[in-house]
């Protein structure tokens, strides 16, 4: 068996799977660490026995959405570099569009679609004064540079109230953005913003046929194609880092030896892998949520609801915090992945809802008060979902909760934190040489910013040897 | 190895790194970057592949010489050799 590796990637999502293929398409000795037994880390899918039905389904974590959205071949584009580079087609992707999505505040509501025009149109008609603010806004973020390595935090709050007098409307901008993807609470950082602004507004959401695993097959199929390994159920003991390799042992007591280590877990989960000492707190983030998942007996509802999101919140202004009391029904993201595709209105429906919840609330449950509390965030989703149903719902014959301690179960990330750490490794370098951070911590955004993140980086100290 | 082929050893490179690029219409003398929706990430594919497939190092002070398709057959031409 081989043990001597020039990359070990650590962890089989997004970008592990994205840095692996990246390397091993030009020869280098790679192979995955996945802590788990099947790919895809916070983007990942599980099966359930419905009952009543006796029959199957599939469900997908993560992945309401696939941000980022371009057409074949569209110049410049994120998704259109990802393809490139690892030799993706975008046809296999078999993308399918979201009708639109909705920002559903107690005051007002705003459409935006994967045509900025809507989005535009809809701020012109119900924030007037905001019209030329707007493309002012535009223009400043079609000119930034968001993906430089090197730049410092800065609030986007502060810039925004800059070009934008209505509160409101400043709350409604942030809020997708937030809630699909800010480590920070109540802000965050203004070129993350930028790409999050992008990817969601600018170029949209959609889905593939298929889910989150028409993704993780294509990334799998190509890096076992180009004879890539990944070794699943691969707990990681500890790493010890020498000046120009590190050793890498498993839980089982083998010991491998890698010259880099290209690491997904995150930076807190990384570092706690090679020291000692107890882990900063304040490198651990808050942001964790419940997400209720329904079945439906059909998919007449979609008669009631047109959108494929909707960023839903009570009040008019958004609250983005950790929760105060185990989860937060002030606000959600209801998914209708079955609003994607429209045509097939046969079979059951799916509805998914996100809330923001409390990790250190749920991990001191026992587990009669545990599943008691997953039944109350069910209600609390039901409650929310009646809103938008007009108080009848839709017949719903399963369904499943995940909390985050669900999340830290299978993603190893310290209190089941989704969207990482605050503080973001832009450049992806450790103060430990040849250990790098890609993913979430390195600080690229979404699925499609999780890919970019895994390529950069392993272009960068991987295939061009920076250091 | 004549210049013409290098010319189509270089073609071949593009046209696997950027699929939905047509190269018919090129001009060898102007910038490939202007011609083609190529990026920094691409151009470390041409890099990559030309060390793959024939063991052509270019280290990166020289990417500059890789700006057109003539500047690319000049530059490499003699490290075919």
């Amino acid at each position: 068996m081989q043990t001597d590796f020039d990359s070990i990637i650590i962890g089989a999502g997004m970008s592990g799977l994205a840095a692996a293929i990246r390397l091993q398409m030009f020869d280098k000795k790679v192979i995955i660490f996945e802590q788990h037994s099947i790919s895809g880390g916070l983007n990942s899918f599980y099966q359930r026995r419905i009952p009543s039905t006796k029959g199957i389904n599939q469900f997908d974590v993560g992945l309401h959405a696939l941000t980022n959205f371009a057409t074949k071949g569209e110049k410049g584009r994120p998704l259109t570099k990802l393809l490139k580079q690892l030799r993706l087609s975008y046809d296999d992707l078999s993308l399918q569009e979201q009708s639109y999505s909705l920002i559903k505040f107690k005051s007002e509501e705003l459409k935006f679609s994967n045509e900025l025009e809507l989005f535009i149109s809809e701020i012109n008609e119900k924030f007037p004064q905001e019209a030329d603010h707007f493309q002012k806004f535009l223009k400043f973020i079609n000119s930034y540079d968001e993906l430089s390595l090197n730049a410092a935090y800065i609030p986007s709050r502060e810039i925004l109230r800059t070009y934008f007098k209505n509160s409101l409307l400043i709350e409604m901008i942030l809020a997708p953005l937030l809630i699909y993807g800010s480590a920070w609470e109540n802000d965050m950082d203004f070129s993350q913003f930028v790409i999050m602004f992008k990817s969601i507004y600018l170029e949209g959401f959609s889905r593939p046929d298929g889910g989150v695993r028409t993704i993780l097959n294509l990334l799998e199929s190509k890096y076992k194609e180009l004879g890539g390994e990944i070794k699943y159920k691969a707990n990681i003991e500890k790493i010890i880092h020498h000046a120009d390799y590190s050793d890498i042992y498993l839980s089982k007591g083998e010991k491998y030896t890698t010259r880099k280590i290209f690491s997904s877990a995150g930076l807190p989960e990384t570092l706690s892998l090679i020291e000692e000492a107890p882990i900063d707190q304040n490198l651990v983030g808050n942001l964790s949520f419940t997400e209720s998942i329904y079945i439906t007996k059909d998919k007449s509802f979609l008669n009631k609801v047109d959108p494929t999101i909707i960023f839903y919140n009570n009040s008019d202004e958004y609250s983005y915090q950790k929760a105060e009391d185990f989860f937060d029904t002030r606000s959600a993201v209801i998914c209708f992945p079955d609003n994607y595709d429209r045509k097939n209105l046969l079979g059951h429906g799916t509805i998914r809802l996100t809330n923001m919840a409390n990790f250190e609330q749920f991990n001191a449950l026992d587990r009669v008060n545990y599943l008691a509390k997953k039944k109350e965030v069910s209600l609390g989703a039901k409650n929310i979902l009646k809103t938008i149903f007009n108080d009848s719902l839709p017949e719903i014959i399963f369904e499943d909760i995940f909390s985050p301690t669900t999340i830290k179960r299978y993603t190893k990330h310290f209190d089941g934190t989704v969207y990482g750490s605050p503080l973001k490794i832009k450049n992806g370098k450790t103060k430990y040489k040849g250990i790098y951070i890609i993913g979430t911590d390195q600080g690229f955004l979404g699925i499609v910013g999780s890919m970019l993140s895994g390529i950069s980086i392993a272009n960068l100290y991987g295939l061009m040897e920076s250091e | 190895m004549s210049a013409e082929d290098v010319k189509q050893i270089v073609l071949d490179i593009i046209a696997d790194v950027a699929p939905d690029e047509d190269l018919a219409e090129l001009d060898a003398g102007e910038p490939l970057r202007e011609q083609l929706d190529l990026d920094s990430m691409d151009f470390l594919d041409i890099v990559m592949e030309l060390r793959k497939r024939h063991k052509i190092e270019v280290p990166s002070e020289d990417y500059g010489h890789l700006a057109s398709l003539n500047s690319c057959v000049s530059y490499l031409t003699p490290k075919f050799a």
